[in-house]
């Protein structure tokens, strides 16, 4: 019980620190603010506005129809260059694709010889290049077939394939950027609030304090855990319900109640991973400095950006060591594809038991931390 | 000794605010040339700031400042004296680079200055001969202790031989030997040269009798003006200190009386801490150094000393803070254990800083510690009111802890170590940096807690007149004790007049030095006696002064293990788990087959997809439920579905259908995947092994596509190049960042307010080592490319290495913006973060051409480098372009050099605000 008293009191303080800070509450509100809309536009998953030039030596109905039919909001609307110009704009960087249609094209498909197009993409666009490429051909391939089908028709395909998106079924980026922007400011914040609040105190002189009192360091660093975590969790929630839901209109499939708690459980692995860095670092620059060497790969890498599938595998092993990697992959679970207690409860379990195990080192060094202080 | 009676600074009508708190209120004050001014009075009376002003260190908000026969507010003025003054800030080598050592500092003081090579080496050579420094040359400063870190300073502050020399406390928290040797010094330095003035600060008010000439202030006012001797003879008292006392405003000084310490009763009481042969190393460094004492219940025990001397090493040992090295303490008669909690509840401890909650309010802090000391309910109300109204905090009760003034605040302090009663009060300097006033009062509540309480009091100080007030005191000394006893024994056994006298007495016994040290005379260069020699012509840009600061960050960042292996290796790490990591080529995707037509003509489709390598087949699904549940947990990416008699209908010519799910969480894999999909789809209709049973149409025409540069699309080849942008975009600037703000947040940022350096000279100079790392990362990460991921390089090398090296002077000129703007390291640091990660990972054409971003994005985007890198980078290493193709570029990314170094230039202020 006296337990429960000094990490409650000691957390009541934790609080009322944070809210004089008011640096770190316009940084908390931004990361879940203007952060999370600027992500959900970025269109990072998507093809939107590709830009697209386009060389028509046909000058035929067809060579017309289908550079028409390059629309706004998957393509810009292809600029007529010349052949010769190719080379040198792609060089440049001006277009992802160009597509060249041949002279006589529309006559030799008429005349069924089977002509070619010319689709060139720079495939140094990793995402816009490999799914804009497929864009194109279908464009490019339902405008002929449009055109055919007025002038002789075509017989309809054997078998026909159906493909389905669950989840989310427009494909769009800012369904899932928003939600993995809220990911990447709990972890940015989490981290940094706990592993400060334990540095400020040592540079204060108030750890010496603290640790003369009849408290542990189970006690204290307990306390910054529940404090900062209630500031993220709500932080979390406000984000959630105004940014993603009201603002950028993202439906939620699944129960964000049960959200809120993965969120909990990836917080005190944050909060205590914070904690245990603070230990580490001897001033406020090498916690940041640590802090960076942290936060960027297990962000960067923990299938938020790119997939986890595309990794070679001993990557994606070593990144499933990260709590991170299970946050996004739960995240996506409950919230797009609203699965149950019973589906995540491995991964929640999982979290708590590499939290655990940082909380413990962290009050392990805590003591030798306050040497450190002169 | 001819004295000029032109003043050597002038003020009038001088007002300063901070905020809400006014420094300075209206001063107007004549300061005699050619003799030494002392500023006396309390900490947080204006002192500090009136120094900085007469050095030009600090913008002048109204009235005028003359000094040197000329106006502070005028740049031009400031530029043309600023080589005639020398400036020494508070703080103990505030100004120094710890890292360097002694002789690289006066080097780099001497660089500002203009001083070529062989000037420096006779003026430096000569300094370290009359300050007795010449052994400890190679010493860094940080490991100086206070008294050489202050001989130090001066040598810095004399390297240009200046007419005015601005002191600002230059002996607080310093051992009274080496206070003495200073003063014997500066008085030596005088003799030589008659016409410097000298003006001081200072809180010891017994150096203040042999001053020329006082000034007395209180609370940003004047109090009066003239010799020791005439403000003696004034106020009718014998001493500055009783003098400064009387002439305080009638309301400060009501209430004081004489503090009378009743004495120890107690006698022969059992002892509460014992200490035996207690010893600390840090590393190679003893900090304590077998130091015994019995401190017995009742009784005031002080430790004398100056900073560093190992007093609060020794205090930390005995609260359990820190682990003895070697020996032991006892504590209330047994042996210490720092994990015993109820032994800590019969202590009580206050620490140097006063460690209160600057945003709790007086009220929160008290109720806290009684919380946190579990006092039941109304006995805690009750210690309450008695600690409010005994230490007289009832005014302040819902004021926040930082805005209390310093004595309040060390009240509150004391009154927060004693709310739960302790039998030993463990106080480390509790009273620096608080008014002689203050001081007194918090005296009188330490004796009443002593004599009337029965508490044992542990407390360190450097201040010898609190010392004198202890009922037994050590004095220390580099980790020793030198001496215990009562301060009368003290004097007595040393036949010394005053505890200050036994102390250096002791001291001298203890370094084999005497007070007034046998070096040389100081020497004065060229013509002692003559005019000062007129500062030399002062170029815009001047290469010696832009390279000392080059030569010394370039040095301290060598010395600073933590930061060098960040900058080398943080990208080196970050490049292999980037390169590794960031891929968009999406393999071994999971899927699973619910196959309910189990015919010939269904695995034929299926054999298709079985045989790509970009997907793994799980087990099969059995029905709907599974589908989904399967999808729901991500265990796999892709179901298909072949419903019953899609063999029948096949050979019926019927049309078939196939149905096919995607998880869509992830919308750039299920885009993938649906594109695989569709293309193994194609596969199958045109595959002659089924073409023999179908009639397949003829397509109308085909789509040649071409992946340029990267013909197999291949995403190492793409994302290699740009994850070296963002590295080159990230650590440059987040290193820069920290370079500026650091010296503010040190304060040797003073050395560019004072010295002729310029702020452009100030900005390039710093900046140059931080390119030079960058480029040395960027050869590791070109290595890295080549060797590592097998990315060839297939264009221009030079327009490469000359993109790099304009694209790292733009990155780290972005972090200089930030550095330049920020008051502190960490907000340097998470500014540069938040500008730099967002900017970089998602709007710089990392992921997403930046053409192809909503409008704000694009702007963040277009104002930042790396967008304007990535061509570069990707040009040269994949799309093998030639130095003419890439040169735009270039030309566009060196644009922002010119203006973000303007934008540095302007944030960057030449005075303190």
């Amino acid at each position: 019980m006296r337990k429960i008293g000094n990490i409650f009191w000691l957390g009541t303080k934790e609080l009322r620190s944070f809210l004089h800070d008011f640096v770190l509450l316009g940084f908390v509100v931004y990361a879940f603010s203007l952060a999370i809309m600027a992500q959900a536009n970025s269109y990072s998953q998507e093809v939107h506005n590709a830009s697209i030039g386009a060389v028509d030596e046909d000058h035929s109905e067809l060579s017309r129809r289908i550079i028409r039919a390059f629309l706004p909001p998957y393509f810009h609307q292809p600029r007529r260059i010349a052949e010769r110009d190719i080379v040198p704009l792609m060089n440049l960087g001006k277009y992802t694709f160009t597509i060249d249609i041949p002279p006589n094209f529309e006559r030799d498909v008429l005349g069924g010889r089977n002509p070619a197009i010319q689709l060139n993409v720079d495939a140094t666009m990793m995402v816009q290049g490999g799914l804009g490429a497929d864009y194109a051909q279908q464009i490019i391939m339902t405008e002929i077939q449009d055109f055919l089908s007025h002038t002789e028709g075509t017989a309809p395909p054997p078998v026909n394939l159906d493909v389905r998106i669950l989840f989310n079924p427009n494909l769009t980026s800012a369904w899932f950027t928003s939600v993995m922007g809220i990911i990447n400011s709990v972890s940015m914040l989490a981290i940094i609030l706990a592993g400060a609040a334990i540095v400020r105190e040592r540079e204060h002189g108030t750890m010496d304090h603290l640790l003369v009192m009849p408290l542990t360091p189970f006690e204290i660093a307990m306390s910054k855990v529940w404090a900062n975590g209630l500031v993220i969790t709500v932080a979390v929630g406000l984000s959630l319900y105004l940014v993603v839901r009201t603002l950028l209109g993202v439906p939620i499939a699944g129960s964000i109640p049960l959200f809120m708690v993965g969120v909990a459980i990836y917080l005190f692995f944050a909060c205590a991973v914070g904690i245990f860095i603070g230990t580490i670092a001897r001033s406020m620059p090498q916690l940041g400095l640590l802090y960076l060497l942290i936060y960027l790969p297990t962000i960067m890498l923990s299938g938020s950006n790119t997939p986890l599938e595309s990794m070679p595998p001993w990557l994606a092993t070593v990144m499933q060591a990260s709590p991170s990697t299970h946050f996004v992959s739960f995240a996506q679970s409950i919230l797009y594809r609203g699965a149950g207690i019973g589906v995540v409860w491995p991964q929640f379990a999982l979290v708590a038991g590499i939290g655990g195990l940082f909380f413990v080192l962290a009050i392990l060094r805590f003591r030798s931390t306050a040497a450190q202080t002169t | 000794m001819s004295r000029p009676t032109a003043p050597v600074a002038r003020l009038q009508n001088v007002t300063q605010r901070y905020g809400r708190t006014t420094a300075l209120d209206a001063i107007t004050v004549v300061l005699p040339s050619g003799c030494m001014v002392g500023l006396i009075g309390p900490d947080g009376v204006g002192k500090s700031t009136l120094l900085s002003m007469i050095a030009g260190a600090r913008h002048i908000q109204s009235g005028d400042v003359f000094v040197l026969d000329g106006d502070m507010k005028d740049a031009a003025h400031r530029a043309a004296v600023c080589p005639r003054i020398a400036y020494m800030p508070q703080g103990l080598g505030k100004n120094l680079y710890p890292d360097l050592s002694i002789r690289e500092n006066i080097e780099f003081f001497g660089r500002m200055f203009g001083q070529p090579r062989s000037e420096r080496a006779w003026r430096i050579a000569e300094l370290l001969q009359s300050t007795g420094l010449a052994p400890f040359a190679d010493r860094p400063a940080k490991k100086l202790s206070g008294g050489m870190r202050q001989k130090l300073g001066l040598c810095c502050s004399l390297i240009h031989d200046p007419d005015l020399l601005i002191l600002d406390e230059p002996t607080t928290g310093v051992d009274p030997l080496s206070r003495r040797q200073f003063w014997e010094l500066i008085a030596r330095m005088r003799r030589r040269r008659a016409g410097m003035s000298i003006v001081v600060a200072t809180a010891y008010m017994e150096e203040a009798e042999r001053f020329d000439s006082l000034v007395a202030m209180n609370d940003g006012r004047i109090l009066a003006v003239g010799s020791p001797l005439e403000l003696k003879a004034r106020t009718q008292t014998p001493t500055v200190e009783e003098a400064f006392i009387a002439l305080l405003p009638e309301e400060l000084r009501a209430g004081r009386k004489r503090l009378e310490i009743p004495p120890n009763r107690t006698v022969n009481a059992e002892p509460v801490i014992i200490a035996r042969d207690l010893t600390c190393r840090f590393g190679e460094f003893t900090a304590v150094d077998h130091v015994n004492f019995t401190i017995e219940r009742g009784e005031i025990f002080g430790f004398v000393g100056s900073n560093g001397c190992g007093k609060t090493t020794t205090m930390k040992m005995l609260t359990g803070l820190l682990a003895p090295s070697e020996g032991e303490a006892l504590l209330f008669g047994r042996a210490l254990d720092a994990r015993d909690i109820n032994s800590r509840r019969r202590v009580g401890y206050m620490s140097q800083s006063f460690s209160l909650y600057a945003e709790l309010t007086v009220r929160q802090n008290l109720e806290l510690h009684a919380r946190l000391f579990h006092l039941p309910a109304q006995k805690a109300a009750a210690r309450f009111r008695e600690l409010v109204a005994h230490f007289g905090l009832d005014e302040y009760l819902d004021q926040l802890a930082s805005d209390l003034p310093l004595g309040i605040r060390q009240r509150l302090s004391l009154a927060v170590a004693i709310v739960h009663e302790p039998e030993m009060l463990i106080l480390d300097e509790p009273t620096s940096g608080v008014d002689p006033l203050a001081r007194d009062y918090f005296w009188e509540l330490l004796i009443d807690l002593s004599r009337n309480q029965g508490v044992t009091i542990f407390v360190s100080t450097h201040f010898m007149n609190e010392a004198e007030r202890c009922d037994r005191l050590s004095l220390m000394d580099s980790g020793r004790v030198l001496a215990t006893d009562t301060p009368r024994n003290l004097i007595e056994s040393r036949g010394a007049a005053t505890l200050e006298g036994a102390f250096i007495s002791y001291l001298e016994e203890a370094t084999g030095s005497s007070a007034v040290d046998s070096a040389g005379d100081i020497a004065v260069p060229a013509a002692p006696d003559g005019p000062a020699p007129s500062p030399p012509p002062r170029p815009l840009v001047s290469l010696r002064r832009l390279f000392a600061y080059t030569i010394r960050e370039t040095m301290e960042l060598l010395r600073d293990p933590i930061r060098l292996t960040f900058a080398m290796f943080g990208t080196v790490f970050l490049m292999l788990a980037f390169g590794f990591g960031i891929s968009t080529d999406v393999n071994n995707l999971t899927f699973a087959v619910l196959d309910r037509d189990q015919s010939h003509e269904s695995r034929a489709y299926l054999e298709e997809l079985r045989g790509s390598t970009y997907f793994v087949e799980q087990p099969a699904l059995a029905n709907y439920a599974d589908l989904q549940k399967r999808m729901q947990s991500g265990a796999i990416r892709a179901a298909i579905e072949i419903p019953p008699g899609f063999g029948r209908d096949l050979e019926a010519g019927r049309p078939a259908w196939v149905g096919a799910w995607v998880d869509g969480a992830m919308p750039f894999r299920a885009d993938t995947i649906r594109g695989y999909l569709q293309a193994m789809h194609q596969l199958y209709l045109t595959d002659p092994a089924v073409k023999t049973t179908l009639p397949q149409a003829r397509s109308a025409a085909r789509i040649e596509v071409r992946f340029k540069y990267n013909q197999d699309f291949e995403s190492v080849y793409a994302m290699v190049p740009t994850s070296l942008s963002m590295l080159l975009a990230l650590f440059p600037a987040i290193l820069m960042a920290l370079a500026i703000v650091r010296e503010k947040e040190l304060g040797s940022i003073t050395n560019l307010y004072v010295t002729p350096v310029t702020r452009i000279e100030f900005l390039l100079g710093k900046q140059i080592p931080y390119i030079g790392i960058a480029m040395t990362n960027f050869a590791l990460m070109f290595l890295m490319a080549l060797f590592i991921f097998q990315v060839p390089l297939k264009g221009s090398f030079l327009a490469l290495l000359l993109g790099v090296l304009v694209y790292v002077t733009a990155t780290t000129a972005y972090g200089m913006v930030i550095s330049a703007f920020a008051s502190t390291q960490i907000a340097a640091l998470f500014g540069t973060a938040i500008m730099t990660f967002l900017p970089a990972s998602q709007f710089s054409g990392m992921m997403v051409p930046v053409s192809s971003l909503s409008a704000t994005a694009q702007i963040m985007g277009r104002a930042f480098p790396m967008t304007y890198f990535i061509p570069i980078s990707v040009g040269a290493f994949t799309k093998g372009l030639s130095f003419a193709e890439l040169a735009g570029h270039v030309a566009e990314l060196a644009v922002f050099i010119p203006v973000l170094t303007l934008i540095s230039f302007v944030l960057l202020r030449k005075q303190e605000r």
